[in-house]
């Protein structure tokens, strides 16, 4: 995982991130512990990728600033939910989505495959972390999405 | 033959027991019809909305402000579409949310068409118990509804109250809401008080 728990707390604590809604996948899952050693960023469990958009968008009415954190299949499953979230409410959430096999070349995960192609349909900004040098890059997006009040995906390789 | 609160009655009810600080999120139906009897500064219309969604907002509402109590009114094929978000809530530990299912058995604003729920035989008030709702109630006729509603509305929560309702009338479902952003703008600033 490029991130470790440690580090993705310490920049989601610096932009100012008060709460991570998730549904956690084997790599951004390793994070568990560091968010619920946390007490700047309070971890949200959820059952279905679908919650996480209106619940971000309630959470940002209430005048908190949260991130949602999925894997690409939960992006897939959940498309109508940001629809409706960033494009009719005009919500501006910003996200950290895993990209499901996206550092094994070979493979031939369709979830790989329609990572990119998905998000540039949807029109959402994002911002590929594929490796070590561009771990810099994961905090100065999102935090270009918050200042310019934009959502954005920070997709990060897995 | 079950019995079932006509829904004009329901939602007034609701209405005389919100306190004046209360939030109310609407959702599908019920967006249509609630501006019908009250139009308040705290009132939300999720609409356009993805069906399911209106628990989770109402969740991040009361997450966000927890000192304010949120009453978000769902109908029972969005509340089918999105199960799990009663774990959610309950998880989250959300003592300043309240749920009011409005189940009249059918997708209303589709025409009528039954929901898989009611040949399933579901129990929703027994659902919310068993994922961990404080107070769970359910009432099929006014008077009751009435008499209890303030009552299930102060009671400690996550709060979940069963409503067996009738389906809307088809006039009172051509009520327009505000636009979103107007209702955004209200809302946040409210919020911000």
């Amino acid at each position: 995982m490029i991130f470790t728990g440690e580090e993705i707390v310490a920049e989601l604590s610096g932009l100012g991130i008060t709460h991570a809604i998730w549904i956690p996948d084997a790599c951004i899952g390793t994070w568990e512990w560091a968010f619920s050693a946390s007490s700047d960023v309070q971890l949200i469990r959820i059952c279905r990728e679908g919650e996480a958009w209106p619940l971000a968008a309630g959470l940002t009415l209430g005048g908190k600033v949260p991130v949602v954190i999925m894997q690409t299949t939960g992006l897939f499953e959940s498309g109508d939910a940001l629809r409706n979230i960033l494009f009719d409410l005009k919500i501006p959430v910003v996200s950290i989505i895993g990209a499901r096999n996206w550092l094994n070349t070979e493979s031939r995960d369709t979830a790989r495959k329609f990572a990119e192609p998905v998000l540039q349909a949807w029109g959402v900004p994002y911002q590929l972390i594929a490796n070590e040098h561009d771990k810099p890059r994961l905090t100065d997006f999102l935090r270009s999405c918050l200042d310019a009040g934009h959502a954005g995906v920070a997709l990060l390789a897995e | 033959m079950i019995s079932r609160i006509p829904l004009r009655d329901s939602l007034s009810t609701l209405a005389g027991a919100r306190l004046d600080t209360d939030v109310v999120v609407t959702n599908m139906g019920a967006s249509r019809v609630w501006p019908l009897i009250e139009n308040h500064r705290l009132d939300f219309h999720f609409n356009p909305s993805t069906m399911g969604g209106a628990i989770p907002l109402a969740m991040g509402i009361a997450l966000a402000q927890p000192q304010r109590q949120i009453i978000v009114i769902s109908g029972d094929g969005s509340l089918l579409m999105s199960l799990g978000s009663l774990v959610s809530v309950a998880a989250a530990g959300c003592s300043n949310l309240s749920i009011v299912l409005l189940d009249n058995g059918i997708y209303d604003v589709t025409g009528g068409q039954k929901t898989a729920a009611v040949d399933a035989g579901v129990r929703f008030d027994e659902t919310a118990r068993s994922v961990g709702f404080e107070s769970v109630a359910m009432f099929d006729d006014a008077a009751s509804w009435q008499a209890d509603a303030a009552g299930f509305l102060r009671a400690k929560g996550p709060g979940f109250c069963w409503l067996k309702v009738a389906p809307a009338l088809s006039e009172d479902m051509m009520t327009q809401q505000e636009p979103m952003g107007v209702q955004i703008e209200r809302l946040r600033t409210e919020l911000e008080r």
